[in-house]
């Protein structure tokens, strides 16, 4: 197949995954607007929905993006510092548990999703952490 | 078609998303989308204007739903909010969507990308409207207490200010004696009043006022409860004491910066801080001695600590701050001969004149490169400093002198106790963030916490204060009222399908979750979520397993949707 490639496409750029990333109203979403605001750059294919608490994601919503065709799932979650529940990071890490369960049920492999703690200041960390799971996502498609 | 009528509106934010989203490409994307009636850029979608503009669409087009797509909705949620209230659309019926910090500028290398993902954004932002529905806030009644931590000059008249409001005030303060770096200081520009008797006036005007309660040696350690009423548990002198408060003011202040041994011959003796010297100033009197000597000649340099690698801003306070320094010395000797030695110097505002001052009377200032410093030795005839003059052709000129005075800048002080019982918001440079700089200055993404004077970043003691009274004036607007609304965003039970079998009772540390015996009939009873004690967190939520709750604003229904949303488009 031929194409014309232009700076800046994506044809030019090359496959870049898509990836929905969670992230938390007061915790880490303003860690990824930092990011934005420091201009660090990462794939446009990553995007973000926020939600108060790491602890209320469902686990039928990250099989359900990842059938519908995003490549891949980054819960930037509270870690310790959620502001709502103490035990937040240990509720998260079962939501993440159940969610790989019902991956694995569905044929899907299991480092589509990948969790990480970010801060309301952890730019740089987001940012290292997208590249890496955007890497790692190009890589399950080779 | 869901037979919704959603207005939309892009923002080219002067240029901030416009530079690198083709923002028409994004209107002409969205604008056919089922149940878009109207889709506008504008300029800035805060404006005046444009805020009256979505209004004219809401009532002339009878929108029931409104997506705005700017910037982060840290920023401006309360703003549209308020739109669609005067507007008479229900405030939950728009959803804000993040296409500044998380598309326009992360994205600055790829204008095409950057463009598709704003669609892909604002669709989802669509998506989510379609299926909003009116919330009504609930109140609920305030403490009509503030709790004020760092006694500091900022603290003490945002204290005053708060009692003379008409609310009860607790001012805390680790050290000893309330004052701060003020408290210490002899006399201050612009108007020469000492420092010392700044405070000890204010502490007299805090002793007239019964409603302030003032705690030294003391720290906050722990806070709790819900926004309008915390419980802060403060210790002071070894003892705990349970304070119950409606808001929070943190004025804990700044350090000096401390330079490293050896830079700029700090360590030798003779080379001083800028807090070190002007204690020198403050506390002597007559010919200015420094250990027994006198002090005939004084090299000042510039930004030590500042603008530099490791704190990339401007402290800003300490041009004015050594300029002013230099005209106490000339006060007291007036055949001194002072050296400034600067990269950039500023004496904003009105202090400007007091640069003009110093030159009548004698001061020189010499300009050194960012990457050619001074350099400060001790000899047997005192202090040299060796500096490249550029405004006079690079000449290296070598400055005998008696004292040398490092203009030091403002460092975030270290306070990691106090941020982690408050979860404060720090920024990048390690002083606390407010939620924005123009239009929220004092306060934090922490609801009922609030910050002023220099921990949010270097101030002059001027402008401390005036942060401080504006903490004053944010307090009162809530706690004045005696009711604070909540976030109706609450988490609901679909009773049809609840199985009563606990779970989420469990799961909630609030007890906002109970069961009911019965539903009013013989079956099981059902969960029932009180709204006032619900925080909004959704932590219930993915323990039923019957999916029969839902958090509103974020539900089920509307996470898929906006999954879909940010599927659909990628052809654009």
């Amino acid at each position: 197949m031929t194409q014309t490639l232009q700076a800046g496409t994506e044809a030019a750029r090359g496959y870049e995954p898509r990836v929905l990333v969670f992230s938390t109203n007061t915790i880490s979403d303003p860690g990824i607007d930092l990011a934005g605001s420091s201009h660090m750059h990462y794939s446009p294919e990553v995007v973000v929905i926020s939600l108060p608490c790491t602890s209320g994601i469902k686990p039928s919503w990250i099989l359900y993006a990842l059938e519908r065709n995003f490549d891949g799932v980054f819960i930037a979650s509270d870690g310790d510092e959620c502001g709502y529940l103490s035990d937040c990071s240990q509720r998260s890490s079962r939501i993440v548990q159940e969610a790989q369960t019902l991956l694995a049920q569905h044929g899907i492999d299991g480092g589509r999703l990948k969790m990480a703690a970010i801060c309301s200041v952890c730019a740089e960390p987001f940012a290292k952490h997208i590249r890496e799971f955007t890497k790692a996502l190009a890589e399950l498609e080779a | 078609m869901s037979g919704r009528r959603i207005g939309v509106y892009v923002c080219h934010c002067g240029g901030n998303i416009s530079d690198y989203v083709d923002v028409e490409r994004v209107v002409q994307a969205v604008k056919d989308n089922d149940d878009v009636v109207v889709v506008r850029d504008a300029m800035f979608t805060c404006s005046d204007a444009t805020q009256q503009e979505i209004a004219t669409d809401i009532a002339e087009q009878q929108l029931d739903g409104l997506v705005v797509a700017s910037c982060s909705p840290k920023l401006h949620t309360f703003t549209f909010r308020d739109v669609a209230r005067r507007a008479g659309l229900n405030p939950y019926e728009y959803t804000q969507v993040n296409i500044r910090e998380q598309c326009s500028w992360t994205h600055t290398d790829d204008r095409d990308g950057a463009t598709r993902k704003a669609v892909k954004l604002v669709r989802a932002g669509i998506a989510r409207t379609r299926l909003s529905e009116p919330l009504e806030p609930l109140e609920v009644e305030t403490m009509p207490r503030v709790l004020v931590i760092g006694g500091g000059i900022a603290g003490m008249r945002a204290a005053i200010g708060l009692a003379d409001i008409g609310l009860s005030v607790f001012l805390v303060e680790r050290k000893l004696e309330l004052g701060g770096w003020v408290g210490g200081f002899g006399e201050m520009f612009p108007h020469a009043k000492k420092g010392r008797a700044l405070i000890a006036e204010l502490k007299d005007e805090i002793k007239r006022r019964p409603a302030i309660t003032v705690f030294t040696n003391a720290e906050l350690t722990a806070k709790s409860g819900t926004y309008g009423n915390y419980r802060a548990v403060v210790r002071a002198n070894g003892e705990s004491i349970e304070l119950e408060v409606g808001q929070i003011v943190v004025t804990t202040g700044f350090d000096s910066y401390e330079p490293e041994a050896g830079q700029y011959g700090y360590g030798i003796d003779g080379v001083l801080t800028l807090p070190e010297f002007k204690r020198l100033l403050d506390e002597s009197e007559g010919p200015l001695l420094h250990e027994g000597k006198p002090v005939r000649n004084i090299a000042y340099v510039y930004c030590v600590g500042s603008r530099d690698a490791e704190h990339p801003y401007c402290s800003r306070f300490c041009c004015s701050a050594a300029v002013h320094a230099s005209l106490l010395a000339v006060d007291r000797d007036a055949d001194i001969r002072q050296y400034h030695l600067y990269r950039d110097l500023r004496t904003y505002g009105k202090n400007e004149l007091m640069f003009n001052e110093s030159r009548k009377r004698g001061s020189l200032y010499l300009k050194f490169a960012d990457d050619d410093l001074p350099k400060v030795a001790r000899n047997d005839d005192g202090l040299s400093v060796t500096v490249r003059d550029l405004l006079t052709a690079g000449e290296e000129v070598t400055i005998a002198a008696d004292l040398v005075v490092l203009v030091t800048g403002m460092v975030p002080r270290q306070n990691e106790e106090l941020v982690r019982t408050l979860k404060l918001p720090v920024g990048q440079d390690g002083f606390f963030n407010e939620i924005h700089p123009k239009l929220r200055p004092v306060e934090t993404v922490v609801d009922g916490v609030m910050i002023a004077g220099a921990c949010q970043g270097p101030k002059t003691s001027a402008e401390s204060v005036a942060s401080g009274l504006a903490a004053v004036a944010q307090g009162a607007a809530v706690l004045k009222r005696g009711v604070a609304e909540l976030d109706p965003q609450v988490a609901v039970v679909n009773v049809s399908a609840c199985t009563s079998c606990g779970e989420c009772v469990a799961a909630c540390p609030f007890g906002a979750i109970s069961l009911t015996t019965t539903n009013g009939s013989d079956g099981p009873g059902v969960a029932v979520i009180d709204a006032a004690a619900c925080k909004g967190c959704g932590g219930c939520v993915p323990v039923c397993p019957e999916d029969a709750i839902d958090l509103k604003g974020y539900t089920d229904s509307q996470v898929r949707a906006m999954i879909d949303g940010l599927l659909v488009g990628a052809e654009t």
